[in-house]
Formats: C-alpha cells, structure tokens, sequence
C-alpha cells in the first residue's frame, strides 16, 4: 500500500474550518495535538499521527488591530489578526471578532472560541482563496 | 577553513532610485572593488541578495545579469533569498565559500527596490515573507506581526501599552538621529530631533505601532569584496576580519513559545558567538535590525546584551547611544538609515566596517574605534535570523 504521508492536509483543515470545526493531529508519540496540520508532530516530531477535532476554546494571547492593510484588504481595515492558546495546547492565528475600536490590551488572557471563520477571495499570488479561524471573546 | 577578511565596501545612497535593480547593485559592488584595489578579473564569485526582485521589476535571477553587467560571465553568481536577511545569509555563504578555499576573492551584498512599489503593493509583497497558509488569509501585515510581540511585551513585563510606547519611541528618536547624520541614510538631514510625542502621535499602522515606530520602504544596494585573510593586507592596510557567523530558522508564528523571545534569533546569535569565540559584553558596535521599534528590544535581549524585559529601560537611560554601554544603530538603523530589504544585510557590515576603520560620518563615529562589531538580520516573521561578527584583528 502506498505512504500516506500527510495524515490531514491543510485544505481539509480549511474545509473544516468552513464547517466551523478546527481540525488537528494527536500524536501517537507524545500524544499531544498539532494544530494547524504539519506532516509531523510540532512538538516532538513523530510520525504515528491521527486526526482528531480541537474544541475551538482558548486563551488570546495576543493581538493587533491593523489600520495600514496589504494590498486585497483595503475593504476590511481595520481588523484583528489575533494568536489563540488553544485548550488542547497548540496556538493557531486567526481573526478576532470585536469592534475594533474597542479592542484593548485588556483582552490578552481572556477565554475565547471559535464562532466561525474568514475566506480571503485571494489575489494572484495566493494559489487561490485561503481560510482562517474567527474566534469571538467568550467571557 | 581559512579565515575571511573583508577588503572593499560599497553603498548606494538610500531612499527612491530611478536606476534600475542591476545598475544599484553594480553601483554597491564597483564602490566595493575601487576600494578594495582588486581588479574586477580577480572577482571568483558573486554572493547576491535580492528578497522581490520579481515583484519589482519583473527581474528573477538577477545575479547572473549582475555578473554580465559587470563584465564578469560567465563565473558562478547566485540569488540569496531570506527575506530582509538575504544579503546577510548571502555574506554569511561566500565566507564560507572562501573560508573553504574554493575562491580567493568573491563579491558579496544585495539589492532591492521596495520604496518604488508603493504602500499598498509593498506591503503585500513584504507580506508574502508570513507563512502564507495560516497567515495569509488573515491579512497579517509585517508592523502586525510586531504589534502582536509589542502587545506581548507589555503583558509578559507588566508595563502599560501607553508607557511601553514612551519607551519604545526612545528607540526611534535615537535612530532618527543617528540617521539623520548619515548622507547615505534616507532620512538625512530629517528627523533628527524627534520627541517622544512625535513618535506615539503619527498615524497608527498597527495598534500600538505608529508610522514613526516602522522603518521606511526604500530602494538601495550594498556590496562588500572578501578575500582569505592572509592575502588581505596585500589590498588593504584596514582589513576587517569575519570571526563568526550564525543563522536560524524559525517558523509560523503560531508554533512559536513568545513572539518576545524568538529561539531562531536565540540561536544564531549563540552560533556566532560561539564561533568568534566572544561573548555579548566583547562586542563594541552593533547594526542591529530595527524593522520596528520594538524589534530593536527584542534582539537585544534575544542576543544576550540585556536580561528579559531590560531592554526598554535601558534605551530610554541611553545605554543603547553613543557613550553608552553598547552603542546599537549608529547608521541609522533600519528606521533611520533605510530598509532595502535584500541589501540591509550588506549595509549593516558597511557601516561596522566604516566604524572600525574611523570612517563614519561625524557625530556618529564611536570613538576609540571599536574592535568587535556585530550584525543582525531578521527575514520574515522570525523565520530567517543571521547574525556576523567582525573584528580589526584575526582570532
């Protein structure tokens, strides 16, 4: 039979994220979870990987809220690109869902979750649309 | 491995070019070899950075159209692509080439046009250096990814974001100086006499980054000519020698502990050091990569020359200027000088080369002239770290 070497690619991670769930990988090694997807496990490097399904809860660690965008997101400034601690361990990045005008150094800590996720259309560099994580404060 | 010495040094002037990519890199690299006494014959290779030459002028693989310009084809010439690190990842491998033996005289530097591309256009392309996958779709901007670490910074040390960008400023002010002294800086004759509300009142790029806290985008080349050691003083009596170099990788943001202390800069520093056989308080100068105010905090404490959380108070007291404990950025810096991404690298070892051989422009000359200096690059969001130390005499 032939090697499957990527256990979950990153597509389906995307495919999921469209569906409202964050996809990751348990390690049979270390069992902890790699999330977003790699080949191997980004903890310890093992190769006995198995899909599993992330709660989508975690902590903001932290933020910024951006006023000068890249060029294919002029429509969206300003927004919150933010890293989240996931409760299953890994961080992943993704956009923050809160008025940006609003969004203070006082929301580092606190809990948030997955309330959904954001498509970029793409531009001519990008290999087509890409999907991030939207996380909402839940506390 | 042979030691390394570096003969001949060469700088456009920074800011908006009309020449194109290969005359600014021809420019760097002519001033290299006229100062270096070399005959362009003897140039065995060249070692060129270049991050979005493709992205700027339609130009992918410059370096062979370099060598062809320069009357130098058809010898070995090859693209270094790090990032706002390539020319230094670039210096790094022809010290390596010649300190393997393979060539006796090489050309190394690097090259870009980042300030013709415009704003919007620019960013974008400097965005292409995140991890595309993750980070892509989110619209993350390079001021971003060190808003996010300036936001990190306040939080890990318990300083308020109001009282951290005060701190932060310093590092501005300070640069802008120094740039400001600098005739090949962008900057030159501008922006000498920023104070703190300068800085935290200009427009906000990326909460809490304003413009005054980013470095310019800018058009401009760097070049430098290296030889064995042993051949140096038959060019030049003010040799400066190569003692080590590091470099690290890093990865997606996401995978990272604290964007505050980044393991690949971590890293390479340490391999620096630990080749030149120094340690942070044997280092006299350092050109270190301040893309953003609060990127100059985090090398320093990532490199070892201030404990966690010092950094900020530490530039504000003066210890990171002239007379102070290390003098950090006397060019310039990024923020002062210019950032033409793929030459920053080669620029950097200009100016530590002009300051150890007491050539630096006045008011920004350290005095007595250093021994020991030491780079810094940063490519990417922490993904590429390169790290050279150089020194008046061989180990």
């Amino acid at each position: 039979m032939e090697k499957k070497y990527m256990v979950l690619t990153f597509a389906e991670y995307e495919e999921g994220l469209r569906n409202g769930k964050l996809l990751g990988l348990r390690c049979g090694s270390c069992k902890k979870i790699t999330c977003h997807p790699m080949p191997v496990c980004q903890w310890c490097g093992g190769r006995s990987l198995e899909r599993m399904e992330l709660s989508g809860e975690g902590e903001l660690t932290t933020f910024t809220v951006i006023r000068v965008p890249a060029e294919g997101f002029e429509d969206d400034a300003p927004y919150i690109p933010c890293l989240v601690k996931t409760r299953e361990g890994p961080c992943v990045i993704g956009r923050l869902d809160y008025d940006a005008e609003q969004a203070t150094q006082e929301l580092i800590g606190k809990r948030v979750r997955m309330n959904g996720s954001y498509t970029y259309k793409g531009d001519k560099y990008s290999g087509g649309a890409h999907t991030c994580p939207v996380f909402e404060v839940a506390e | 491995m042979r030691d390394v010495a570096i003969i001949g040094i060469g700088h456009t002037k920074f800011g908006r070019a009309s020449n194109t990519l290969l005359e600014l890199f021809s420019e760097a690299a002519l001033q290299a070899i006229d100062d270096a006494g070399v005959d362009l014959k003897d140039i065995g290779a060249i070692f060129q950075g270049a991050a979005l030459p493709g992205f700027e002028e339609g130009q992918v693989t410059p370096p062979g159209f370099s060598a062809a310009e320069l009357n130098l084809s058809p010898i070995p010439a090859t693209r270094y692509e790090g990032a706002c690190a390539s020319a230094s990842i670039a210096i790094r491998e022809a010290a390596m080439w010649v300190a393997s033996g393979e060539y006796d005289v090489v050309l190394a530097g690097g090259v870009e046009k980042a300030l013709s591309m415009g704003t919007l256009y620019a960013t974008r392309t400097f965005a292409m250096a995140c991890h595309a996958p993750t980070e892509g779709p989110v619209g993350l901007t390079f001021p971003g990814v060190f808003a996010m670490a300036a936001r990190q910074y306040s939080k890990n040390y318990g300083i308020s974001i109001d009282k951290l960008r005060e701190k932060m400023a310093h590092v501005s002010i300070k640069n802008h100086r120094h740039g400001a002294l600098n005739p090949l800086a962008q900057f030159y004759n501008k922006l000498g006499d920023l104070k703190v509300e300068d800085v935290i009142n200009s427009r906000l790029v990326a909460d809490p980054l304003t413009l005054l806290d980013c470095c310019p985008f800018s058009d401009g080349a760097a070049a430098i000519v290296l030889c064995s050691a042993e051949e140096a003083r038959k060019y030049t009596d003010d040799p400066v020698y190569i003692l080590g170099t590091g470099q690290g990788s890093g990865g997606p943001l996401s995978k990272m502990e604290d964007l505050t202390k980044p393991v690949s800069r971590i890293s390479s520093a340490r391999m620096a050091f630990k080749r030149a056989g120094l340690v942070p308080s044997d280092i006299e100068v350092l050109e270190l990569h301040d893309c953003f105010t609060i990127a100059e905090l985090i090398a320093l404490e990532s490199m070892g020359f201030f404990g966690w959380g010092e950094a900020a108070d530490a530039t504000v007291e003066g210890l990171t200027d002239l007379g102070g404990k290390i003098p950090v950025n006397m060019s310039g810096g990024l923020i002062g000088k210019g950032h033409p991404i793929g030459a920053t690298g080669a620029s950097q070892v200009y100016w530590l080369v002009k300051q150890m051989r007491g050539e630096a422009p006045k008011g920004i000359q350290i005095n007595p002239v250093p021994e020991y200096g030491m780079t810094d690059t940063l490519g990417g969001d922490l993904g590429t770290l390169c790290h050279i130390i150089l020194g008046r005499t061989k180990k």
